[in-house]
């Protein structure tokens, strides 16, 4: 048994963020499910532990030749579930060091960008690399992304996350402000993304970075100011199809509700037999499935302009 | 840099058969480009064929039913008011303002004037348009434009339009799931090159497309299709390159039970008392006489000229060659069967090892027991993603997980999408939004807890901690 599983690992191809594997090895990076909202990323190495509050993981046992979605159960008697990462499982758990895009926001861009295998996209700021990673799922295993990031630190640390999650390959990190120095790259990106405090000034870049034959652009951002700023830059730099959008989730909790049931007294209009049988009890009550929304959503996250440059 | 730039054009010129999308202002219409094929779109009707050899993304000037291509922009300068009024307190609607007649704007069209010069004529002849806010002013030009100017651009489809399309379309044929709601399932299922992914769906074959988009030609689709055969007219639209369709399989819903029985036949030799060879050729028969392929047509037009080359053959001759035919016709229905077999068989080889990497519903089946069926072949740590036009099923699916368990992650959401006009000094919402664009639940798949059976709808919840969820949950 042992044997088998050990061939597998053998055979079978290791853990990315673009690439499914089926066993968990040493240096993946596994998502670590405790509950509902409740999850943790954990590099996995031979030898170490990791401290939850259902108890110690031990990665070599618990760990290290699992399959991906087993249960692990921990010293305190609490278990849990080892999930495959994925850049929508990154993006709830990622360290934040700055603000981060939502799946939501990233699902409506990717499809609004035409993203596919094989696109060349520029990106910035690449921030905590939550929408990089999903960008990188998406364009593998032949695309490319630039993505420009201006602070140092940041840089340099997701730079160090494309290597851990094995994307590395796909993805050039650059250390440069966008709206000075633009993405590096001319005449090569079929989309460019923008999140950053003022898109306006980098508009000209991102169109300089563009392919001959056109491309898409989107910008995100907070403000309406910075909205109505950023499209009239992208008129001005003849983009066409200029569209702002805004998407919203909403989150249906499932509940079991009970609906008590008024007592109406005897009703002298019913069968005087069949009303004695059918008095109802005093706490009658109707049990459904109902949903509840979340007490507090997100009312807003940014607004999402979209253009298309046209060939020229 | 410059030279490769000519070989990557060929790629952007528009080719005879390529299926493209013809756009215009916000509506779109999906074609295929076919020699003398008439089209008729927003009440204007034009041939394709100068098309061909045009990069796409072209707009093109329709006149009398020939495309002609766009001149390079001369900008709308010469609309741009010169003079414009500030409130409209002494604007009054006397219905006079315009001193152009219905019939005078009839002539002009039959004179053969562009659409521009049509809206310069009635700019010139309305009292009212100096007296109007630039605002009101900009406002009427757009809104004439978009009566008299005869252009329509071709584009190359992408999911992205596809799904703008059906749903300004025909939204009744996607179960009215609109493109963001699509982007969020494509998203939540994880589609991306190399996997291997399950649809069920009954969108037209949209939902196909754009998985088949996501994923590049890597990989595979299994189709699971309902009835007598998948439908996959919205997957034609998309234009996929040859070996796109390498990668898609198919397998009729109707053989998953015999699938997890281990009791499905695909073997190359099926023994005529075999039963579930009997369903598979009555499978065909049925996909047959719906999907009439281009086979028997062909078949008639040999009769036909057979029947004129040999007019002056004998009757044995002709008896002769009606069973030759026969036995042709035989051959190929074998030929056929076998090919369905083949197919059959590569579908259930890469449904038994239980190990999918996604799983897809968007159907106007409910969606429970689709969903209980379907999820057995996923691998653990796997997403699947279930869309419905209405929440009630929905819920039932949640409730029906729970109980069962092997699954956690599971989120019922929809999503609202607001557009918004962007114009200096009149940036607002859209008045306008779309009610509904369906409701999604997903999650993700988990090892099945075999140790302990009872009171697993207890247990799914990982520790006595979260009683308060359990209790609102379970």
């Amino acid at each position: 048994m042992l044997e088998t599983v050990i061939m597998k690992i053998l055979t079978v191809l290791t853990m990315s963020f673009v690439e499914y594997s089926d066993f968990i090895q040493d240096g993946d990076v596994a998502i670590v499910y405790l509950g509902h909202e409740s999850m943790m990323p954990v590099k996995v190495q031979q030898g170490a532990q990791t401290q939850t509050r259902y108890g110690v993981i031990r990665h070599s046992t618990d760990l290290i030749g699992q399959r991906y979605g087993s249960k692990v159960t921990c010293s305190k008697g609490g278990w849990l579930y080892v999930l495959h990462p994925t850049p929508e499982l990154w993006t709830v758990t990622l360290p934040h060091r700055t603000q981060i895009l939502y799946t939501t926001d990233i699902a409506t861009i990717t499809m609004l960008l035409e993203l596919k295998p094989g696109s060349v996209v520029c990106e910035s700021g690449t921030g905590s690399g939550s929408l990089s990673h999903a960008i990188l799922r998406t364009i593998a295993p032949t695309g490319h992304l630039h993505t420009v990031e201006f602070h140092q630190q940041r840089a340099e640390k997701v730079e160090e996350e494309f290597k851990e999650h094995r994307v590395d390959h796909l993805v050039t990190v650059r250390n440069q402000d966008v709206c000075k120095d633009g993405f590096g790259v001319t005449a090569v990106a079929d989309a460019v993304f923008l999140d950053i405090p003022s898109p306006w000034e980098a508009v000209k870049h991102a169109k300089a970075s563009l392919k001959k034959q056109g491309g898409r652009v989107c910008s995100f951002s907070p403000c309406i100011e910075q909205v109505q700023k950023t499209c009239l830059a992208l008129v001005d730099q003849g983009f066409e199809e200029i569209s702002t959008v805004e998407v919203l989730l909403r989150v249906h909790d499932v509940r079991t509700t009970y609906f008590p049931l008024p007592d109406f007294g005897p009703d002298p209009s019913a069968q005087p037999d069949d009303a004695a049988e059918k008095t109802p009890p005093a706490q009658a009550s109707v049990t459904m499935k109902i949903t509840v929304p979340p007490r507090d959503i997100p009312g807003h996250t940014g607004y999402l302009t979209f253009a298309t440059k046209p060939r020229t | 840099m410059a030279d490769n730039v000519v070989e990557d054009d060929s790629m952007c010129r528009i080719k005879e058969d390529d299926y493209v999308v013809l756009k215009r202002g916000d509506i779109f219409k999906a074609v295929q480009i076919q020699p003398k094929k008439k089209v008729i779109f927003e009440k204007q009707w034009f041939f394709l064929e100068n098309a061909v050899g045009q990069l796409y993304s072209t707009t093109f000037e329709i006149v009398s039913g020939v495309l002609q291509p766009r001149k390079p922009k001369d900008t709308q300068s010469s609309t741009d008011a010169k003079e414009a009024g500030t409130d409209n307190r002494n604007i009054v609607d006397d219905g006079k303002s315009q001193k152009l007649t219905r019939d005078d704007i009839e002539t002009l069209k039959e004179q053969g004037l562009k659409g521009q010069e049509i809206i310069q004529q009635l700019i010139e002849n309305s009292s009212t348009f100096r007296d109007k806010t630039e605002y009101a002013q900009a406002k009427y030009i757009k809104k004439k434009k978009k009566k008299y100017e005869n252009t329509v651009t071709i584009l190359k489809p992408s999911c992205r339009i596809l799904a703008m399309m059906y749903h300004g379309r025909e939204p009744g044929k996607i179960c009215h799931l609109r493109y963001d709601t699509l982007a969020q399932i494509l998203t939540l299922a994880n589609i991306h090159a190399g996997s291997k992914v399950l649809v069920f769906e009954t969108c037209a074959g949209l939902v196909l497309g754009s998985i088949m988009e996501r994923m590049g030609g890597f990989g595979s689709v299994v189709q699971m299709y309902p009835g007598g055969g998948p439908v996959r007219q919205g997957v034609e639209s998309f234009g996929f390159p040859a070996h796109f369709h390498d990668t898609l399989h198919e397998f009729p819903i109707c053989h998953v039970n015999a699938l997890l029985a281990g009791t499905l036949d695909t073997s190359p030799d099926p023994s005529p008392d075999s039963k579930q060879s009997d369903v598979a050729v009555k499978e065909e028969q049925i996909h047959e006489t719906l999907q009439p392929k281009e086979e028997p047509q062909d078949s008639k037009e040999e009769q036909s000229m057979e029947t004129n080359s040999g007019a002056d053959g004998s009757h044995d001759q002709e008896k002769e060659e009606k069973e030759k035919r026969m036995e042709a016709k035989a051959e190929e229905k074998k030929k056929k069967q076998e090919e369905k077999r083949k197919k059959l068989a590569a579908a259930a080889a890469l449904l038994e090892g239980r190990n999918a990497d996604g799983l897809v519903i968007a159907s106007r089946f409910h969606p429970c027991p689709v969903l209980m069926g379907l999820l057995k072949f996923l691998a653990p740590s796997r997403p699947f993603v279930v869309y419905s036009q209405h929440k009630e099923p929905l819920i039932e699916c949640y409730t029906k997980l729970k109980e069962q368990g092997g699954t956690v992650n599971l989120r019922l959401t929809d999503t609202w999408l607001r557009h918004y006009q962007v114009l200096p000094n009149r940036t607002h919402p859209m008045l306008l939004m779309s009610g509904g664009g369906g409701y999604v639940l997903s999650g993700t798949t988990v090892t099945m807890n075999r140790s302990k059976t009872a009171g697993s709808q207890q247990s799914d919840e990982p520790a006595p901690k979260r009683l308060k969820v359990t209790k609102t949950e379970g």
